[in-house]
């Protein structure tokens, strides 16, 4: 697997899949989100850490799969995953853009 | 076909029931992800980049018309209308909900269909030559022996708990359309001097991050000590195989550090244990009880040409062109092995909709003796086509874009899900397989070339085969960027090999270009007659890694 961020990331996110139908799924305001856009941007190294660790108490973990950090970056007026593998997971699969969450948004 | 007995009912049926318990146990929170997650890797599931996937076995790759239906009802119903066939001659499913899978698998266990060997470091479902029972020179079915090891093999107490994985194969064929050279155990059946059937064992193939062609390790086996030989390579490497790395952990690897006259040694010093026991002798009345659900079909007798089948050939080039790459003769005269190719111009390899998977059903049950195969490189097989009706069977294939006649051709790549939907992808594969496709779309360009097997994984663990394409292509991850390496010179079949790599990786937008530029080197190279791999044995790397890194 791919690294999702990196040490000399700005700004980051929390992302994980959510447990009954596997959903990618974002943080913010101590709640899980479906779309990106409206996820929770940490920015520095600190802010970022304390966002993974605000998203990961014992009792998410009913339902809630292995949050993590990604790194994501200034894009227009919001932002957008760095990695290929966050932006598809932020979207669908490229090859079948009738499907996931790119398709819901259209 | 095999049918399942008593035994086989009940063991899926108590699979399905447990499972559907501790899924709910889970949904409840009973049970922690940690606890939860090796039991749904028994069961199949996995969980990928947009949702959970389900791996349903299809074992050695046979499949009867009212389970393709179910394949397709199960799209339909619990996944968006589609599924994915495998290198390992199973179907996929991207996208069903974790608390609907009970219901899906009970729906499957009704057509004798599971998700069992489909993950988890167990003994994995055996594949087989698509071919089987179909093709001429056949020393035997080799679905026979592959459902025998599934009976052995499946939740076999000593092998649930493996260091990792373990693939077999088998072949019935002195050309090898099973990869069996690439996999933990490679079986192809031979015959000896005096007549008698056995099996020759070859151990320690694989790919991943360090590909081995498996070394052969005994000649023959008789058929009634085969069970006896397989444990014992099981045995050696469940006790020797290293489990502190997961890596490191295959069989190929404890072949490879042990060597292989020692690793025979092992397996022959335990082989003669479990022999003199007589513990695994297996029965002559229970091979020939199996041997029955295999026996060949109700062919009629016909002569061995077809006048409807040459008039058509004759009158529709475009029929002709797919009789050419799509259609192999049959041992049974005035038959033909039909193939479906699920590799359209521009499609993703492998993906079939429900209502494709129903056509296939169809046709299966009125034109097939009611089969279909699942091929290693992702196609289908329709293996008993009278070829008085093969043109009918076109006919529908072509209605339902399942007729792209390119089997074997440039267009006719394998592409594992790569970044689109797997959660180890470091790089996407479908759309390079995309690409290729329809920069060679000409059919006379593709038959110029002729057959050339392009092979793409989307990371070093080599789902899509990649060591052993004619040309093959990895993809791999620097920063988040997607790159692709490209080598050369593998192949899957009795003459296997590894790919050589060519050099400095090639960013997405440039593989394309490359692989033109090497089929051009190759076209400019050949002499009359010679295949790309065999230009490529003879020529070696030079003259297209030269082309290829010209700037």
């Amino acid at each position: 697997m791919a690294q999702h961020s990196s040490k000399s990331a700005r700004f980051q996110a929390v992302t994980a899949n959510r447990l009954n139908d596997g959903e990618v799924v974002y943080f913010k305001d101590n709640r899980w989100i479906e779309n990106f856009a409206e996820a929770e941007i940490a920015d520095g190294q600190e802010a970022a850490e304390a966002l993974l660790t605000r998203a990961s108490p014992d009792n998410m973990e009913a339902f809630i799969l292995d949050p993590y950090l990604f790194e994501v970056s200034e894009y227009q007026d919001g932002f957008t995953p760095v990695s290929v593998r966050e932006n598809i997971r932020a979207k669908g699969p490229t090859v079948r853009t009738d499907l996931g969450k790119q398709a819901e948004a259209g | 076909m095999y049918r399942y007995d008593e035994f086989d009912h009940k063991i899926v049926t108590d699979r399905v029931n447990q499972f559907r318990g501790q899924i709910n146990r889970r949904i409840s929170g009973e049970l922690s992800e940690d606890a939860f997650k090796p039991l749904r890797l028994m069961n199949g599931v996995y969980l990928q980049l947009h949702a959970y996937m389900l791996r349903v076995a299809i074992p050695y790759g046979t499949v009867s018309s009212k389970q393709m239906r179910m394949l397709a009802h199960i799209a339909r119903k619990y996944d968006r209308g589609y599924g994915h066939f495998t290198t390992r001659q199973n179907i996929q499913y991207n996208w069903p909900a974790l608390n609907r899978i009970p219901d899906l698998l009970e729906e499957l266990a009704s057509v004798e269909m599971h998700a069992i060997q489909t993950s988890g470091n167990c003994i994995r479902n055996v594949t087989a030559d698509q071919y089987a029972g179909a093709i001429a020179d056949e020393i035997e079915d080799p679905r026979i022996i592959s459902e025998i090891i599934r009976q052995w093999s499946t939740f076999h107490p000593e092998f649930s708990y493996l260091p990792r994985k373990f693939k077999i194969a088998v072949t019935g064929h002195k050309n090898d359309r099973a990869a069996i050279k690439l996999h933990d155990i490679g079986i192809v059946i031979v015959r000896n001097d005096r007549g008698e059937t056995g099996y020759e064992v070859h151990v320690g193939g694989g790919q991943g991050r360090s590909p081995f062609i498996a070394k052969k390790l005994t000649n023959f086996v008789p058929a009634e000590k085969l069970l006896a030989y397989l444990e014992a390579v099981m045995r050696v490497y469940n006790m020797l195989g290293r489990r502190d790395n997961s890596y490191k952990a295959r069989i190929k690897i404890l072949v490879h550090e042990t060597g292989e006259t020692e690793m025979r040694r092992l397996v022959d010093e335990e082989f003669k244990r479990i022999d003199t026991s007589q513990m695994l002798s297996l029965p002559e009345a229970e091979l020939s009880r199996i041997s029955a659900y295999f026996a060949p079909p109700n062919y009629e007798t016909l002569p061995a040409q077809s006048k409807a089948f040459e008039a058509a050939k004759g009158s529709n080039a475009e029929f002709n062109h797919w009789v050419k790459t799509n259609l192999v003769p049959h041992k049974t005269p005035g038959y033909g092995i039909v193939n479906i190719s699920l590799k359209p111009i521009g499609g993703i390899p492998g993906d079939a909709t429900d209502v494709q998977m129903d056509v296939i059903a169809d046709l299966a049950q009125r034109y097939a003796l009611d089969e279909v195969r699942v091929t290693h490189e992702q196609n289908l097989v329709l293996p008993h086509v009278k070829l008085d009706e093969a043109k009918e069977v076109y006919d529908i294939l072509f209605a339902h874009d399942l007729a792209t006649p390119n089997i074997g051709l440039i267009s006719d790549s394998i592409a594992c899900p790569g970044l689109d939907y797997c959660n180890l992808a470091n790089a996407r594969s479908i759309p390079l397989a995309q690409e290729i496709s329809t920069h060679f779309a000409d059919l006379d360009k593709q038959y110029d070339i002729g057959e050339l097997k392009i092979k793409i994984s989307g990371c070093i663990n080599a789902c899509g085969h990649h060591h052993v394409g004619h040309i093959g292509i990895l993809g791999v991850d620097k920063k988040g960027t997607e790159f692709y390496q490209i080598s050369l010179g593998g192949s899957g079949d009795e003459q296997a090999s590894l790919g050589d790599i060519t050099g400095q990786a090639f960013t997405e937008d440039k593989v394309v270009d490359a692989v033109d530029t090497i089929v051009e080197t190759y076209l400019n190279l050949r002499q009359p007659e010679e295949r790309f791999l065999e230009t490529y044995r003879r020529v070696g790397m030079s003259p297209f890694k030269e082309q290829l890194y010209a700037d």
